[in-house]
């Protein structure tokens, strides 16, 4: 008798326990973080964390975040997603070109819990999101600097991986390293790697072997940085963050992606209920893309040059890829003042051919 | 040379480990903490050597947490190995919090006079930084050390079987300590490599993988010194070599060329992990196993 009245009263407790955990569980909004390098990159991993942190400065007691670092692209990130969506995150992003189907399988298993994906474009099930930045108009800038500075005419450009989002970058750069500079020579590398300082760096050693004196980079840390450093007389640009400790030489100027606005956003709207999904696409105008300070060591024409172009892009008048533009092959892809779109054949999302001048491949 | 440099330490230091008769799966986590522990001495005190020494001591001391742990608690080796890496990761960006963005003093290179002058050959081969050759002496030296020397012998039959060693009256315990600080400053010393000479600069998580790649060379070299040298520089050069070649504009597939040594590795690794293969790639008979002196 006395026996079962302790088991009754352990069977209680341990409800009021677990009732009470799923109260406070719900109090708090639980927003999770998928990053693909460690947060200390000083890059792209970085910047997302900084995001994480507006969220918290914003939001104080109201939540709660986690992150996971260096979380593999492919079949590893379901089950580091999955783990996340179990621990009772309410919102979670992944901040990885690579995580886009890993998203979307837990994300059907998990329709309660609000997926964000950046730089993907699917959206499988209604519990998606997707957003990226128009990285691809720092690319103009940088592209118009790169092409004034360079005195070999030959740019180096240590890519990550060949999907959309980079090939517009490279082409971005390109069309507008041309348009000051008809005789420059872009020279690509794919490291088929987001986070490798070892790679990276011998990377632009080796385009600066091959007579680079500009590297653009994207992938997400700064050993480019150091290695252009290292080589005198390279110029180098800031990617996905500042990286302003390599300011003024070799860093000119670089591309600074600012998540926190979007971030405290989206986590806000899953606070109150309103939380959709949808798909952004921010640039220089909505500032999501920002132009890191742009140094001493470009000259003073051309960094008025760069400068109106930022003002240009951003207040819509002028779009990075204007007509008329062939594509490699030398089939037309947009005619005289004709924009690119963002969707559809052709169109920037899916972005897939090198413009008319570059004389690399693609690797696919 | 450069891209070989850090993993010929690492790989030359678990060499010696896996001679022993350990295993130590730590490499990666004590090549970052020598990372770490060599720039920011490095920057403290202005002298790149000062900071490959505290890069050796730092990889040492973090292996002897190992070296205790499985040799006096009889931990599992594997499961404390893949430990350590994890520790060391976790150390390494606590330490490396100050450290970010700062420029590592530069290191000298070593110009050899007249050999350097020689076209083609000369800078290809002498015209590195010191530790370049400090890690090929490193190769020498432990194959001599095995080799011809009584301290070798040792250590290989500690290696081979722990038990006749122990009966021998040699300090199994010991000999193994000692290996695994070896192994431990190696790493170290290859880690400090990366962030002092190949990058240089700081990063959190900068080896990426590059242990674990050393680790796959001790096998692919079938624990013998000048084949790890081998297997090193055949990995090191291909990574390179790919990255010129597209520099250079050469139409190469190059995801091919990307995975190729990795696929070495696996195909290796699957080779020796059946009984017959590994026997005869010569891998230490007690290797991984525990050793007491009561048992």
């Amino acid at each position: 008798m006395k026996r079962r009245s302790i088991l009754a009263a352990g069977v209680a407790a341990l409800a009021l326990a677990t009732g009470g955990a799923f109260a406070d569980g719900h109090e708090k909004t639980k927003v999770g973080f998928i990053y693909v390098g460690p947060i200390g990159d000083g890059g792209w991993t970085y910047e997302h964390d900084k995001g994480r942190l507006a969220v918290e400065a914003e939001y104080g007691d109201k939540v709660e975040t986690v992150y996971q670092e260096n979380v593999p692209e492919g079949a590893d990130a379901e089950r580091a997603i999955t783990q996340m969506a179990l621990q009772g995150a309410d919102i979670i992003f992944t901040t990885s070109f690579g995580y886009m189907d890993p998203t979307n399988a837990v994300a059907a298993k998990f329709p309660d819990v609000k997926f964000e994906h950046a730089t993907g474009y699917k959206r499988e099930t209604p519990n998606v999101s997707t957003y990226s930045a128009r990285f691809y108009e720092g690319r103009a800038i940088q592209g118009h600097i790169a092409g004034k500075m360079t005195k070999t005419n030959k740019i180096g450009y240590i890519a990550s991986f060949p999907i959309p989002e980079v090939i517009r970058g490279i082409n971005s750069a390109y069309i507008h390293a041309k348009k000051v500079n008809p005789d420059v020579e872009f020279n690509i590398i794919w490291a088929y790697t987001w986070f490798d300082p070892a790679k990276e760096a011998d990377a632009a050693t080796a385009l600066i072997e091959q007579g680079a004196d500009v590297i653009l980079q994207h992938t997400d840390s700064t050993a480019p940085q150091a290695a252009a450093q290292k080589a005198d007389g390279v110029i180098t640009f800031g990617q996905a963050s500042d990286m302003g400790e390599y300011a003024p030489l070799p860093r000119v100027s670089s591309i600074i992606d600012d998540w926190a606005p979007y971030y405290i956003a989206r986590v806000g709207a899953v606070m109150d209920g309103t939380w959709e999904s949808s798909d952004t696409w921010d640039g220089i105008g909505a500032g999501m893309v920002a132009i890191g300070e742009i140094s001493d060591a470009v000259p003073a024409d051309v960094k008025a040059e760069a400068l109106a172009m930022k003002d240009a892009l951003a207040d819509g008048s002028y779009h990075a890829f204007t007509g008329p533009i062939n594509k490699q092959d030398g089939t037309p892809w947009l005619a005289e003042g004709e924009t690119a779109a963002d969707f559809g054949d052709d169109g920037l999302a899916g972005m897939s051919f090198y413009v008319e001048g570059l004389t690399a491949e693609i690797p696919n | 040379m450069v891209a070989a440099t850090p993993i010929i330490l690492a790989a030359i230091g678990e060499l010696v480990v896996e001679k022993s008769g350990v295993l130590n799966l730590g490499v990666e986590g004590m090549m970052i903490v020598g990372a770490i522990c060599g720039f920011a001495i490095a920057v403290q005190t202005g002298s790149p050597f000062v900071g490959f020494v505290a890069a050796a001591l730092g990889g040492a001391v973090l292996s002897l947490l190992f070296g205790i742990l499985t040799q006096y608690f009889l931990s599992n080796q594997v499961a404390t190995g893949l430990g350590l890496t994890l520790f060391g990761l976790g150390l390494s960006s606590l330490m490396g919090q100050g450290y970010i963005g700062i420029r590592p003093p530069a290191t000298p290179k070593l110009e050899i006079p007249l050999l350097s002058d020689i076209p083609v050959l000369g800078p290809v081969l002498f015209n590195h930084d010191l530790m370049v050759y400090v890690a090929l002496a490193l190769v020498v030296g432990t194959w001599a050390v095995l080799k011809f020397t009584r301290a070798g012998l040792i250590l290989r039959a500690v290696g081979e079987n722990h038990d006749a060693a122990h009966a021998l009256g040699y300090k199994v315990v010991r000999v193994r300590l000692m290996a695994i600080a070896f192994g431990g400053a190696c790493a170290g010393l290859g880690g400090a490599y990366l962030s002092l000479v190949r990058v240089p600069q700081w990063t959190e998580g900068m080896t990426a993988g590059a242990g674990w790649i050393a680790l796959a060379i001790v096998v692919f070299g079938a624990w013998r010194p000048f084949r790890v040298l081998l297997g090193a520089y055949l990995f090191g050069g291909v990574t390179v070599l790919q990255l010129n070649l597209q520099a250079a504009g050469v139409a190469i597939p190059v995801e091919y060329l990307s995975m190729s040594p990795y696929l070495i590795t696996i195909a290796v690794l699957v080779i020796m992990s059946s009984g017959r293969a590994k026997a005869a790639l010569s891998a230490p008979a007690c290797l991984g196993k525990l050793f007491h002196a009561s048992s």
